[in-house]
């Protein structure tokens, strides 16, 4: 059963799959990582991309990667709003955050069957030239549609580290991520900070959702699988180190194509879940906690 | 209510199903009903929980499903009657609230709340891969054609489920009103500074824990043979997580009455959204109620009269004073 071939070939398809793990985590670690706001309705969003970048390429046939770019302005928006509601409904309150995480659970099911009730339960794809290509590298053959998800993945947590330590507005993130209180003795508004880092991280949603329905066929209830790989991959990292984020996803996608390939694909989801049971339990602070 | 009344109430309830059940004929009635009594149980087994200790739970489906297998398991095992079922299904579900009880102990707040999340998946990949139980395709079971006294068997599942709800109802409301409960809402307030006072914390949340898994359990063991075809899909469904939380969030979570109020009117809502509506649509509904109760009355509905009622409280006694 155990060949070299099919263990290079499945840890190659793991670190491609484990680029694109980020680009949906990176949302969840700055939400959850660094604001302390734990967005379950995140990945619902990137469902929400994925359909909205099918919708363009069905009908006017644009390319996904363009139309998830296209689409993040409005994420970003959603994002601003999103966090405006929370804020004013719990933060500002001061109400525990557990009621916040019903209210994002209550998002994500409003959202997911909004999605049920406008494209349904089938299976919905997008079609390129490139995606059913793939480059070959001796016994490894590395596929287009999960080559560039992954490179696009990585680019974006490039994208979203630089932003984050080299920006005056990035700066502001990590401050406010640091000490709220401390921010505002220096004259800046906690709040317009936070709305901007969870709008960003929303908008990285519409991008993650380009990927995700590029790889493969997409349907409404998939988030929730994605609920326990993105809260995974941001324990793992670190709890909003974006380079953590990015090793923990490449990690876990590795993981999960070795139990996919040697055990079966219906063991996949279980690994990612197992790994944040286990990750939870032993070490809360990630592997590369602050 | 006193425990001699609420066993007088209870008594009354069961015989009025029984009564009830002679004279309705139109089986669609106890599938709803059966229905809307299980999410009574539910939603009271997660307020134990939720709404008296203040952990999150977002994994009933993981419960409620392993309610369902034990029985499933059980059937085929030894065609165990339905009082074993529901005791079997009870204990493993209770088992695994123990084990949830001890992650409490590293997990507290959202960090829980997602673990629980976590452990739905997990166990419904697990039994996606057991063959013995179906797989992922599922498995039929034949039921009992009928029960003796009540004819149709589904009539005998809506009176047993009764029973199983004010079961559930009746250890909410003792727990509520006891020295656990007492201790459980200090742990809701503070946990720091409960245990800092002396309250066990720990031996209190296993309590809770279990208590409320064991329900949830209890509640899905009738479940095969109420729908006689099980598949992962059915019972790990969100559904449940959804309501058993939203049900409760809207009654009101601090008192045993909050879960029957969100119980009854959001089910029956449900019910007729799915007959008239659609039951996609009807599950929009619930999404949108909950994010609007927890926005807008996170006391629930029992919250809103008990301000309601202070309210005028405080307006006689301002008139009385005007009057002196």
């Amino acid at each position: 059963m155990f060949s070299l071939d099919l263990f290079l070939n499945a840890l190659a398809a793991g670190v491609l799959l484990g680029g694109f793990y980020a680009a949906v985590s990176l949302g969840i670690a700055v939400s959850f990582g660094l604001l302390d706001i734990a967005n379950l309705a995140h990945p619902v969003f990137v469902m929400f991309g994925a359909y909205l970048v099918y919708t363009m390429n069905s009908r006017f046939g644009m390319d996904p990667i363009l139309a998830g770019v296209l689409f993040t302005p409005l994420f970003f928006v959603l994002g601003a709003l999103l966090y405006q509601l929370y804020y004013a409904s719990f933060e500002r309150k001061g109400a525990e955050s557990l009621r916040g995480l019903v209210f994002f659970f209550g998002i994500l099911f409003i959202v997911e069957v909004g999605l049920l009730l406008q494209f349904g339960v089938d299976y919905r794809l997008v079609e390129a030239r490139y995606i059913g290509e793939s480059l070959h590298l001796g016994p490894v053959g590395l596929p287009f549609r999960l080559l560039i998800p992954c490179v696009a993945g990585v680019s974006l947590t490039a994208l979203l580290y630089l932003f984050l330590s080299r920006t005056f507005y990035g700066r502001a993130i990590q401050g406010v991520a640091q000490d709220a209180f401390a921010l505002r003795l220096m004259g800046a508004n906690p709040f317009k900070v936070k709305r901007l880092a969870f709008a960003l991280a929303s908008a990285t949603a519409s991008v993650a959702g380009a990927l995700l329905i590029m790889i493969g066929p997409v349907e409404p209830a998939m988030n929730r699988e994605y609920i326990g790989r993105a809260f995974a991959v941001t324990v793992l990292g670190g709890m909003g180190s974006i380079g953590g984020t990015l090793v923990a996803a490449l990690m876990l996608g590795v993981a999960e194509s070795l139990t996919a390939t040697f055990y079966g694909p219906a063991w996949g989801v279980a690994v990612s879940f197992g790994v944040l049971l286990l990750a939870l339990a032993v070490r809360p602070s990630g592997l590369f906690g602050r | 209510m006193s425990q001699r009344a609420f066993l007088a109430v209870a008594a009354l309830v069961v015989v009025a199903g029984f009564l009830v059940s002679r004279v309705l004929t139109n089986q669609y009635y106890y599938f709803a009903a059966y229905v809307i009594l299980q999410y009574v149980v539910l939603a009271t087994a997660w307020n134990i929980l939720g709404g008296y200790t203040g952990y999150v739970n977002f994994g009933t489906p993981a419960f409620f499903a392993l309610g369902a297998y034990t029985s499933v398991v059980l059937i085929k095992m030894m065609n165990a009657p339905l009082g074993l079922q529901l005791v079997g299904g009870a204990a493993v579900a209770g088992l695994l609230g123990l084990g949830i009880g001890y992650l409490t102990l590293r997990l507290r707040g959202v960090f829980f709340s997602i673990a629980t999340l976590a452990l739905a998946v997990v166990l419904q990949t697990l039994f996606v891969n057991w063959e013995y139980t179906g797989g992922a395709r599922g498995l039929s079971l034949i039921r009992p054609a009928t029960a003796p006294l009540f004819g149709h068997y589904v009539q005998f599942l809506f009176e047993v489920m009764l029973i199983l709800a004010l079961f559930a109802v009746g250890v909410a409301a003792w727990i509520e009103h006891s020295w656990i409960g007492r201790g459980l809402a200090a742990i809701r307030d503070n946990e720091e500074a409960a245990e800092c006072m002396g309250v066990p914390t720990l031996r209190l949340k296993l309590v809770a824990t279990t208590v409320s898994g064991a329900l949830m359990g209890l509640a899905g063991a009738p479940f095969p043979y109420f729908v006689t075809f099980v598949e992962p899909g059915s019972v790990f469904d969100l559904n449940y997580a959804v309501n058993s939380l939203a049900m409760p969030m809207i009654g009101g979570s601090t008192t045993w009455v909050g879960p029957i109020i969100g119980a009854v009117l959001l089910g029956t809502a449900q019910q007729v959204a799915t007959v008239t509506i659609s039951s996609a649509l009807n599950l929009l509904i619930v999404g949108v109620i909950l994010v609007a109760f927890v926005i807008l009355a996170p006391e629930g509905i029992v919250g809103l009269i008990q301000r309601l009622a202070r309210r005028r409280e405080g307006d006689v006694r301002l008139a009385h004073g005007k009057a002196t």
